[in-house]
């Protein structure tokens, strides 16, 4: 098995040989460490991409809109990864923001799991029919188990998402009031020698 | 009183780095008080007459087990080198999270003598290999065979039986990646497992010895005496491989430096120095001087070095008899600000690593602070202004941005990756191929690029929008923001130019590893003994600190 060290270094390195200069390439071996250890196939469509990258052509996006078609050619996933990255501050105006076409969008969702962390905020990434969401860079949760190489995300949709418990009210009390079984009712004697914060503090 | 941490423009100078030596921080002698308390063992040892087979050594505590394989192989005279491009050596070790099986043994038995070309896995935390002073090492056999202890005074002119040529950790050839093993408390300081297998290595060699004297004549032959081990080391060639290392982990190198440089602060801010540590102080410093009378090196460029720091060790010994009195107030700043302006940054940075013997309180708790967590500081800030940065560049690189790099002389090397070895080199750029595959290893030529495009900006322009048009620079951006909250993590000088000396940023890492004496083989690789005086591991629950001066 290779290690993440070895994966982070080998991924910088293809993506300088490929074409991209070394603060670029950086971050993809960065990225791909992180799809490896989410369990992701990142080496696989990396190494995918970068055999096809010097035939065909790929669209850079830099400016990132809310609304984003490749004109010609597919969106290259890296650039398009660094722009969002880049400018994720300015862009969580946007509710939401729509991709037409980005090649290889699994090496796009790195950075978009990146964002979440710089942001502090879950986004929500579709591509096509797969759904991932993005944790803050700790988890990503998703309906994607493939090993396998996504050529091409027709649309791709990153939602932000407001940071709302995922719970309602009426269940959040239940679990409290079984959380209150822990306390002791204080009788007179308690209430006087006991000292310090009340219960409603955090423990 | 309060005195400044020293200026990161002044420390961080190759020159300056290039004169560190041992200190209390290093991290063999804070790899021993951490397993001091360790229970040691050798588990295995299964060795022919000739001394080739496998041994195990171990540390544990409660139920933690960490294990040293040693495959030790019969190597032909011809195939025996220190280069990185050797295949063969004549031991291989690795280091096993836990206790090997007999199947893992099997494995690693096809694997660790193979060393870069061979795989490792999660298990494995750290790799190497050595080869003999096969002078010393038949010297050694020959005596202890005889009945008679070897001549000691051979064996102090090299100070070791083994010396390794490569110790990997991190995730190299698929040992265990750091995050795996980062949350233990006893791995906190640097490079502690790397230190353990090369402590352990040490112990091997001796037993090994033992045991090939024992096979060639076992009525007469007897034991090298334990003494006579103490005060060998493990030997290491160390080359350029080391060098891009610190200019790869920016924020390690500046904890590291930190450290050292929160340790000399606060000691310069003692009042009342007590009588007892400057006993200890002085008691060292002279101890210390048979360490550098005994520093073997036909490096000029070493030997010019060591002169210089007798010379000055001499002067600052008289002071400190003569014209000195302890029991003045912040008695250690004085003595600082005395050798600023007397001696040289060697005989400076000497004496520093001195002042921390008696204050074990103050070094200690920054040990477990000299490792980062590298990948919080990845991101770039792109919310940030050009001008942010701007001022970040003028406050931090000052010197660097003064460097012409238009002269030839400015810009004379490139840093590359040999493709047979994957190991860094330095090569002229003007006279070899090769300078279009260059590293990203040419910081203040980067940094000035940086600059000028900057200067050249609109001040308000925020990060993100320099970046979509100026994607060749942010490999530097990136180092600039490290910077602004690391300030020792930038070596200040021009790793590219005519004058650079590799060697310096070799000798600023072995500092930090513990190494006593340096000697440079060339200005790209050097040799150094590490573990020599240190006690051995049945001594090791009552050892007395100051092993490196006795």
């Amino acid at each position: 098995m290779k290690s993440l060290s070895e994966i982070d270094t080998v991924s910088k390195r293809a993506s300088k040989a490929s074409g991209f200069d070394w603060g670029i390439a950086e971050e993809v071996g960065k990225n791909i460490r992180l799809l490896e250890m989410f369990g992701m196939p990142g080496i696989k469509n990396l190494n995918y991409y970068y055999r096809i990258r010097n035939k065909k052509n790929f669209e850079k996006i830099k400016l990132i809109s809310n609304e984003n078609k490749a004109i010609k050619f597919e969106y290259c996933p890296i650039i398009a990864g660094v722009s969002f990255l880049d400018q994720i501050r300015s862009l969580e105006i946007f509710n939401e923001i729509k991709f037409k076409k980005i090649a290889f969008p699994l090496l796009f969702l790195p950075f978009v799991s990146r964002a979440s962390e710089v942001i502090g905020r879950k986004l929500y990434l579709k591509i096509d029919n797969r759904n991932f969401l993005l944790n803050y860079n700790n988890s990503i949760y998703t309906n994607f188990l493939s090993d396998g190489i996504v050529t091409v995300g027709n649309n791709v949709l990153v939602k932000f998402l407001e940071n709302l418990d995922s719970f309602e009210e009426n269940e959040w009390k239940e679990l409290y009031k079984l959380s209150e079984d822990t306390f002791v009712e204080e009788n007179d004697s308690l209430k006087q020698g006991g000292a310090g914060a009340g219960l409603t503090d955090n423990d | 009183m309060k005195v400044d941490l020293r200026n990161p423009n002044i420390v961080m100078k190759l020159s300056k780095l290039g004169s560190f030596h041992q200190s209390k921080l290093s991290f063999l002698r804070s790899f021993l008080k951490e397993f001091k308390d360790w229970e040691y063992k050798r588990d295995l040892f299964e060795l022919n007459e000739f001394g080739h087979g496998i041994a195990v050594y171990s540390f544990k505590k409660n139920n933690r087990v960490y294990s040293l394989i040693c495959f030790a192989n019969e190597l032909a005279e011809n195939d025996r080198s220190d280069r990185v491009i050797a295949t063969k050596w004549d031991a291989a070790f690795t280091l096993y999270d836990g206790i090997p099986t007999k199947k893992d043994i099997e494995r690693l038995k096809n694997e660790v003598p193979k060393q870069e070309v061979g795989r490792l896995s999660y298990k494995e935390l750290t790799l190497s290999r050595a080869n003999k002073s096969v002078r010393v090492f038949n010297h050694v056999v020959e005596s202890l065979s005889e009945g008679r202890q070897p001549d000691i005074k051979l064996l102090s002119n090299v100070g070791y039986l083994y010396r390794t040529t490569a110790v990997y950790g991190s995730g190299k050839f698929g040992l265990a990646d750091r995050f795996r093993i980062k949350d233990r408390k006893e791995i906190y300081g640097p490079f502690r497992l790397e230190m353990m297998l090369v402590y352990l290595v040490r112990q091997f060699t001796f037993d090994q010895v033992n045991h090939v004297a024992k096979n060639k004549n076992p009525k007469k032959a007897i034991n090298l005496d334990p003494e006579i081990c103490r005060n060998l080391g493990i030997g290491n060639s160390t080359g350029l491989g080391m060098a891009p290392f610190i200019v790869n982990h920016p924020t390690l190198l500046n904890n590291w430096v930190m450290a050292r440089e929160i340790v000399l602060k606060k000691i310069r801010e003692i009042k009342k120095i007590k009588k007892k540590d400057s006993d200890l102080f002085k008691n060292y410093l002279k101890k210390s001087i048979k360490n550098i009378t005994s520093w073997n090196t036909d490096s000029e460029y070493q030997q010019k070095k060591i002169r210089s720091l007798l010379k000055d060790l001499n002067n600052f010994i008289i002071f400190l008899e003569k014209k000195f009195d302890f029991s003045c107030e912040f008695a250690f700043n004085k003595i600082y600000l005395w050798l600023e302006k007397n001696t040289d940054d060697e005989c400076i940075e000497y004496v520093v690593s001195m002042m921390m013997e008696p204050y074990d309180s103050i070094v200690s708790p920054l040990i477990n602070k000299m490792s980062s967590d590298e990948e919080k500081y990845f991101n770039i800030p792109t919310n940030r202004t050009i001008n942010e940065l701007k001022e970040i560049l003028e406050n931090k690189y000052s010197k660097i941005l003064k460097i012409d790099f238009s002269k030839k002389e400015n810009n004379q090397n490139f840093w590359f990756i040999s493709k047979n070895k994957e190991e860094p080199r330095l090569a002229n750029r003007f006279e070899e191929q090769g300078s279009k595959l260059e590293q990203p290893l040419a910081i203040a030529r980067d940094i000035k690029k940086l600059y000028e495009t900057l200067s050249v900006s609109k001040n308000s322009t925020t990060i993100d929008r320099f970046l979509i048009k100026n994607a060749h620079l942010r490999h530097v951006v990136r180092r600039a923001f490290i910077v602004e909250k690391f300030p020792y993590s930038e070596i200040q000088d021009n790793t590219i130019g005519k004058s650079i000396v590799p060697i310096d940023m070799l000798r600023l890492k072995l500092s930090f590893f513990g190494a006593l004496k340096f000697d440079p083989r060339s200005d790209k690789w050097l040799r150094i003994c590490m573990f020599q005086g240190a006690p051995l591991p049945e001594q090791l629950k009552n050892y007395d600190d100051g092993w490196v001066y006795n």
